[in-house]
């Protein structure tokens, strides 16, 4: 087992090395010139030149890259040969020229408000997602079963812009039943965080609940046909334990998967539902960034979001372990 | 008021039944093509400490009559209806909770695939301590060691390291060893063996059909064992009921179905078990044609469509392809359900079997 996580850690990493070179030249293929973006349409070549140099463009890519990821592990300087240069600290992703700041300082004010946007949608649709997918599954082909997979084949196929947009129009203008929503932490005001982010959450989780309840359905319906399942009723055991116990356990792991891979790229920012609730998290950031044409920016949170998938791609295979012997002691 | 004292009668105790009395019992599953007629008029019964052997081709109903006495049926969604009494309780009447209460105590099963019926994620020690405190109040300490004990008893080595074990770090043989230890682990006073040794090595076969025979001994279990291997029941049957398209067609004692079976399917199982003693050139004696569609029976014998001799039944007993024939005693503690008058079916039945044993 322990070798087992070393080889997964090494080759997490060597993932991660590919994915910073695929990233970095990738974005600096675009035809967007970001020398050019410094000034309006009256720019002087000598002055767009002058930016240049100072964005550190005019070098090889080849040794822009080696800067980029020096900079992640030894910090880096910008604007070296200015009177004001700028000093950004490993881990530095970049810095961002157009809002003057560093990349990662953008992705540190942003990312609670994703985490807590995503947890709070995870925790809300595994729990609708998983319990009534049992129940649907053990009311097979009855009323209850086809009214929870019909509302699973509506909640499936509607968009999540409409569906904040419906939640936004009745709940806040039209019944006034909460404020609008305006991002604060929970530690400092609890009532507003969670008046704000309640929507938000359902939002989220309307989508992904059914994928769930569908899955979950499909799950414990296909372990109910296994043999074992037979032994435990012919055991005695009460039914609750016989679905519960032995049937969702053996039926967990592509749940455990899907869970794993939907909240890693769920944390890398859900960028139509920050948008409309106004969330400044990691998804209205990247939009403003691609809408801007902020390389460093969009190159930042491309980084870290593919780190996170990998991460919970490691996460995942660790958990199979936990869920299935036959992975662990073979 | 005759209607009520009948009921009433029926709830009680009644000294004269067997332990194991089985009436009428049948099953249906709804299914989308129609209704199966799974299990139709089943009827058996089994003295204590006896055991009864269940034969037939997949399909004939045999698992599923073993099931719906253990309850399982319902669960799957199979509709149930006749008597199952054992000692002197009622089962298909109880509530699934009554029912669930005896299964795994007072009756308990072990399955044709060792492979496959065993949770794959829990340590065998601990499934084997579930069936304990599912039933009885004892001490997870406590059960654990009569875990260890019942682990031993059925021949595991090194029982205190295997406890631990999981069910894929065990071979067949000793999983099935485990399902046996899990069944018999709370003294249940029947046991069904569905096939318990067909997805096994035929070493091990005899092994496991050895030790359930042991264990039957030392515990005073009744058995009923499920096969489609006639070889398997001489061994350990005091009664044979041989099973074709949901019905028993013919029911005896064991040395009674292999030296005087009456019904023309059983004669073709018999002659279709290869034999040592049987000369090389002679080919196996399969039973032609397929069973038939347990959606579509046959309205007259289920079996005629494959029957050889059905031409033969006279005008007077009736017509195979419309009337159905009963279960009717021939003999000593020997059924039959064929239109064959008696003498008939002796006949047919002394040259066939005299055949095979290379007189004829």
């Amino acid at each position: 087992m322990a070798g087992y996580v070393v080889r997964r850690v090494v080759s997490m990493t060597l993932l991660l090395f590919l994915l910073t070179l695929t990233v970095f030249f990738l974005f600096n293929m675009m035809p967007a010139d970001p020398a050019r973006l410094t000034c309006g349409k009256a720019c002087s070549p000598a002055i767009i030149e002058a930016n240049r140099h100072h964005l550190e463009l005019d070098i090889p890519p080849i040794e822009q890259y080696q800067r980029f990821v020096g900079g992640i592990f030894f910090g880096r300087t910008f604007s070296k040969d200015t009177p004001r240069p700028i000093e950004c600290e490993a881990p530095c992703l970049g810095y961002s020229f157009l809002r003057n700041t560093e990349v990662l300082t953008l992705i540190a004010r942003a990312a609670p408000v994703t985490f807590w946007l995503a947890i709070g949608g995870f925790l809300t649709w595994m729990l609708i997602g998983l319990s009534l997918g049992i129940v649907s599954a053990l009311t097979r082909g009855r009323w209850v079963d086809r009214t929870i997979m019909g509302i699973a084949l509506v909640g499936y196929s509607l968009p999540s812009f409409f569906i904040g947009l419906v939640l936004i129009f009745f709940v806040i203008l039209d019944w006034n039943l909460l404020p609008f929503p305006q991002w604060t932490t929970p530690d400092k005001d609890l009532g507003r965080f969670l008046q704000t982010m309640i929507l938000p959450w359902i939002t989220i989780a309307t989508l992904y609940a059914a994928f769930y309840m569908r899955l979950t359905r499909n799950q414990v319906l296909e372990v109910f046909g296994e043999d074992y399942i037979r032994t435990a009723r012919a055991k005695g055991l009460p039914e609750r334990v016989v679905v519960l116990k032995h049937a969702l356990r053996a039926g967990l792991t592509p749940i455990v998967t899907a869970a794993g891979l939907d909240l890693a790229g769920l944390l890398g920012g859900a960028i139509i539902t920050e948008n409309i609730y106004s969330l400044p998290g990691l998804g209205s950031l990247s939009i403003g960034a691609v809408l801007a044409s902020d390389l460093p920016v969009i190159t930042g949170i491309t980084l870290v979001t593919a780190s996170l998938i990998i991460f919970a791609n490691l996460v995942v295979d660790l958990l199979y372990a936990v869920v299935d012997p036959r992975v662990r002691v073979g | 008021m005759i209607g009520v004292e009948e009921v009433e009668g029926r709830a009680q105790h009644s000294p004269e039944r067997p332990f194991l009395s089985v009436e009428n019992l049948a099953v249906q599953f709804k299914t989308e093509d129609g209704i199966v007629q799974a299990v139709d008029g089943v009827s058996f019964s089994l003295e204590r400490g006896k055991t009864l052997a269940i034969v037939g081709e997949s399909g004939s109903g045999k698992s599923v009559t073993a099931q719906a006495v253990m309850g399982l049926v319902k669960a799957m969604g199979g509709i149930v209806s006749g008597e199952i009494w054992l000692d002197g309780q009622e089962l298909n009447g109880l509530s699934p909770a009554e029912v669930q209460a005896l299964r795994g105590a007072e009756m308990a099963m072990i399955f044709q695939d060792p492979m496959s019926s065993l949770h794959p994620f829990y340590r065998i020690g601990d499934q084997i301590v579930e069936a304990i405190m599912a039933h009885r109040k004892v001490g997870k300490g406590a059960a654990r060691k009569e875990a260890l004990e019942m682990l031993k008893h059925v021949g595991i080595p090194a029982a205190e390291r295997r406890i631990d074990a999981f069910p894929h770090q065990l071979s067949g043989g000793m999983r099935q060893r485990v399902m046996i230890a899990m069944a018999l682990i709370n003294s249940p006073q029947l046991l069904i063996a569905d096939e318990p040794t067909t997805a096994l090595d035929v070493t091990v076969q005899a092994q496991i059909l050895e030790l359930i025979r042991r264990l039957q001994g030392e515990f005073g279990t009744t058995v009923i064992m499920i096969t489609h291997d006639l070889g398997v029941v001489a061994d350990v049957a005091d009664d044979v009921a041989v099973m074709y398209a949901a019905r028993i067609v013919e029911q005896a004692p064991t040395s009674e179905t292999y030296y005087h079976a009456q019904m023309p399917y059983t004669l073709g199982l018999l002659a279709s078990i290869p034999r040592m003693d049987r000369g090389q050139q002679d080919r196996l004696d399969p039973i032609p044609g397929n069973p038939p569609s347990p959606i579509h029976l046959p309205p007259g014998c289920v079996f005629q469509p494959r029957c050889k001799y059905w031409e033969q039944v006279p005008e007077s007993a009736g017509h195979c392809k419309t009337d159905r024939p009963e279960l009717l005693a021939s003999g000593a503690g020997h059924s039959v359900r064929c239109l064959l008058p008696t003498d008939a079916r002796r006949q047919i039945s002394q040259e066939v079997l005299q055949s095979l044993r290379g007189e004829g």
